[in-house]
């Protein structure tokens, strides 16, 4: 469940506020998040997911106001319920994959489940690949490694960050399949941010929240 | 998973750069290390040689190298005393006992120490094998001389002329072997004792003694010296009084063995205080290359230190990730330089023991150490900050803009 009301975000020597239009998608929902590149998608993940604090109006995800919480209280409440999928995936090259995942155990301060670890990796069809370093993995390989870490402590919300960026056709569908799917088994609401009209296809009957990246009056 | 096991994994993740800083730090903490541990076995060492013995009378010359003679058997004396003098000052109430002690030859490079029994007591020395001389020409064998010679009890040997080894051998008259010393960690254990006269009628010989008449006979007599004399006196107000009594005499020079070594060891101290120095400029530099290392680190996770922040990391405690590193590479260096010091003390006391001078032992004391650690978690901390402070402050949002 992601609410906002009013939300407006300002950079740091820019004229105005950047200023989004309101939201209101249910859990177990799904929406998308266009625009041109620049509009502002990164900023509105930032908000929704406590890395940024907004310079007016509220965020309500997950039954948590987030305006409400202290930086360090976001910190945590993110590590618990919003898994991440960012556009370069970001698995640490230093790590295994077993040890790319235990980190969103050492992130929210948790003991390391490795069955937990195991059963995601076999639920995307990589546990094969645990031993292995980030850079030894192929583009899709990755991109399901990633969506494991993301998905691992079963969090209500899951944002995807242009998650079919750099991806041939096939590709695309077989990793937006990917995230619908495992979004809806674990019941998370789905943003996926992205200017990708295959995207913007595939997931067709999500809702829409459409940026321009110009200052927006308040919807 | 834990910090300390996500830092160390980080750390290998890089193990050319984990492995030189390792080495840097090492060497900077055994030099540091090995400096205390020098000085504190050659402190130790001066101070047991001089327990109880409150002046050294001897030949007028250096103070400093009647010291070094007579006590600590390292330089050579800077002549000999009558022994109607010492005799004179054995008299003295304020003196409660008076050692003379008589050098001159040497076995195998070990001085012959002609002495009284007392010397002996003095040191606590107690006999492994045999017994003390009852008439002259017995020897008592130090520890360590017994060792390197292979004198056994009931062998017999001849000294040689002077202090170092190679001096004409006395072959006109032999000594044997009365007794063999336990080894008491002392000057006596690299010290061949005999009475004094021994000594006495070696040098008769050598000066043709069973040839010459009576006449001469008494006059050898009359002109006895030894070398010099250790004396703790009865009273402490004796330090006072006595030394300056002593030296107002036209032969006799009194030293007080404390102030001496107290003298030199300042002057050892300039030395100590160079080499501990260049340990320190050492440390400086392996903190540096930690800090750069972990710069380096910072920089090239990035990505990492993004990740982390998105997951939910506090900022404080990816800084703590960047010091656990530091101090997990301090930790490694710090039991490496444990390693390498005890090795290098070990070897420094072989050495000094096979030259026959100071005996320092090769084991470790714990108590002169204690800086090194301290220091190792200094330099951790130092190299850890700015890096530390660079990851808190790091902005996540840019950082996962950048494409």
């Amino acid at each position: 469940m992601i609410t906002t009301l009013g939300l407006a975000f300002q950079f740091a020597g820019a004229p105005a506020p950047l200023r989004f239009p309101d939201v209101d998608l249910p859990q177990g929902g799904t929406l998308l998040v266009r625009g041109p590149s620049g509009c502002g998608k990164s900023t509105w993940l930032g908000l929704v997911s406590g890395l940024l604090s907004p310079g007016a109006g509220q965020v309500r995800v997950a039954n948590t106001v987030l305006n409400d919480l202290s930086g360090a209280e976001r910190d945590r409440w993110r590590a618990r319920h919003v898994g991440v999928l960012p556009q370069r995936l970001h698995l640490s090259a230093s790590l295994s994959v077993r040890d790319n995942l235990a980190l969103v155990y050492f992130a929210a301060g948790l003991a390391v489940d490795q069955r937990a670890i195991d059963e995601r990796l076999q639920a995307l069809g990589v546990y094969g690949l645990a031993g292995r370093r980030p850079a030894q993995l192929s583009g899709g390989q990755a991109q399901r490694v990633a969506l494991a870490r993301a998905l691992l402590l079963r969090p209500p919300v899951l944002l995807a960050d242009e998650p079919t960026a750099s991806l041939d056709d096939e590709a695309c569908a077989t990793a937006l399949a990917l995230l619908r799917d495992h979004a809806q088994a674990a019941g998370a609401t789905l943003v996926v941010a992205t200017h990708d009209s295959r995207a913007v296809l595939a997931l067709a009957g999500a809702a829409e929240l459409r940026l321009s990246g110009q200052q927006e009056a308040v919807a | 998973m834990s910090v300390w096991r996500l830092a160390w994994t980080y750390l290998w993740a890089r193990p050319l750069s984990a492995a030189l800083n390792i080495v840097l730090l090492t060497l900077g903490l055994t030099v540091v290390g090995a400096v205390l541990q020098a000085q504190a076995q050659v402190e130790r060492a001066l101070q047991r040689d001089l327990a109880g013995i409150d002046l050294v009378v001897g030949a007028k010359g250096s103070p400093m190298q009647l010291i070094l003679a007579g006590v600590y058997h390292l330089d050579v004396p800077p002549g000999n005393i009558p022994l109607a003098e010492v005799e004179r000052l054995q008299q003295h109430p304020q003196v409660e006992r008076l050692i003379p002690l008589s050098l001159g030859d040497n076995i195998d490079g070990f001085r012959i120490v002609g002495t009284t029994p007392d010397y002996i007591t003095h040191y606590g020395a107690t006999l492994a094998t045999g017994a003390v001389w009852t008439a002259p020409m017995q020897a008592v064998l130090g520890a360590e001389v017994a060792r390197a010679t292979g004198l056994k009890l009931g062998d017999g040997f001849y000294g040689a002329h002077g202090l170092g080894a190679g001096g004409a051998v006395h072959e006109e008259v032999a000594y044997r072997v009365s007794g063999v010393l336990a080894p008491c960690a002392c000057v006596l254990d690299r010290l061949a004792l005999t009475a004094t006269e021994s000594v006495w009628q070696v040098h008769d010989e050598m000066h043709g003694a069973s040839e010459m008449d009576a006449q001469d006979l008494v006059a050898l007599q009359a002109d006895r010296e030894v070398t010099l004399a250790l004396i703790r006196y009865s009273t402490p107000l004796a330090a006072v009084t006595f030394p300056r009594a002593v030296n107002a005499t036209e032969r006799l020079q009194a030293a007080a063995p404390a102030m001496e070594i107290t003298r030199l060891l300042s002057m050892l101290g300039v030395g100590t205080r160079a080499v501990q120095a260049l340990g320190v400029v050492l440390l400086l530099v392996a903190a540096l290359s930690v800090l750069v290392a972990l710069w380096q680190a910072l920089r090239e996770r990035r990505a990492d230190i993004a990740l982390m922040r998105l997951l939910g990391v506090r900022p404080a405690r990816l800084a703590g990730l960047l010091l656990a590193e530091a101090l997990w590479l301090a930790l490694l260096s710090l039991l490496l330089a444990v390693a390498l010091s005890g090795g290098l003390t070990a070897l420094l006391g072989f050495v000094l023991a096979q030259k026959q001078s100071l005996l320092l032992s090769g084991s470790w004391a714990w108590s002169v150490w204690w800086p090194v650690p301290l220091l190792a978690l200094a330099v951790a901390l130092l190299a850890a900050l700015l890096p530390a402070v660079a990851a808190y402050r790091q902005d996540v949002h840019t950082l996962l803009s950048v494409r």
